[in-house]
């Protein structure tokens, strides 16, 4: 159930594919049915202005142990195989990828419903700030948009 | 007692603190050393505080040597 916080871009679903590999050597052959992958990317807007980059800020140490706390949790609420999560931190630009969430299971329910379960945990206790650049400077987002 | 304070995002720079050492009584808490650092008696709303890397309660008394940090929250993801 790793944990991974990269500075630089990285390709999600090539992590995801390097996982798989570690998965398929140690739990064997044809164990996971269902594997669902949730791809953050950095976007060009924000509510209601232009974004034209970001910087993504973390606490190393507990943000590595919050997310890793996270996994487990959905560990023990769902049937799963395994879990990946992958997010940036620095200077991101757009359509860079911030986050890959990854779930194995045997089957689709608890594949889709962990990996919600990790993002929407991830979004609200893992310690990273964003701070956007916009036309009129740079700014804390203060708050992560509400599921819908 | 020697307590490490570290401070994130919006606070880190409002405040021009990234991280500072102190000198601390026993009985101490982390609103205790807000209040020491930075000479402000409340925590601006929606701080969260962690001691040593795991979210705490402000008036969690504290130990010799921990990390007690301040953030805004979180926005990752």
């Amino acid at each position: 159930m790793p944990v991974y916080i990269k500075d630089t871009v990285f390709d999600p679903y090539y992590e995801v594919k390097q996982q798989q590999k570690i998965i398929e050597s140690n739990a064997g052959f044809a164990q996971y049915g269902a594997t669902s992958v949730f791809v953050g990317t950095m976007r060009d807007f924000n509510e209601d202005h232009k974004v034209t980059s970001m910087t993504l800020e973390y606490y190393p140490g507990m943000t590595e142990s919050a997310l890793e706390k996270i996994s487990e949790e959905a560990k023990s609420k769902w049937q799963i195989l395994d879990t990946l999560i992958v997010h940036r931190v620095g200077e991101i630009a757009l359509n860079d990828s911030i986050v890959v969430v990854a779930v194995w299971s045997a089957h689709r329910g608890a594949a889709y419903e962990a990996n919600r379960y990790i993002m929407e945990a991830l979004k609200s206790k893992a310690p990273f700030w964003k701070k956007e650049a916009t036309s009129n400077g740079a700014t804390w987002v203060e708050n992560n948009t509400k599921y819908e | 007692m020697a307590i490490t304070v570290r401070f994130f995002a919006r606070l880190r720079e409002e405040l021009d603190i990234d991280e500072t050492q102190i000198e601390a009584e026993s009985g101490i808490t982390p609103l205790m050393v807000w209040q020491k650092v930075t000479g402000k008696s409340e925590l601006p709303a929606q701080t969260l505080v962690a001691v040593n890397q795991e979210y705490a309660d402000a008036d969690l008394v504290i130990n010799d040597k921990d990390e007690v940090a301040f953030f805004p929250p979180v926005t990752g993801g």
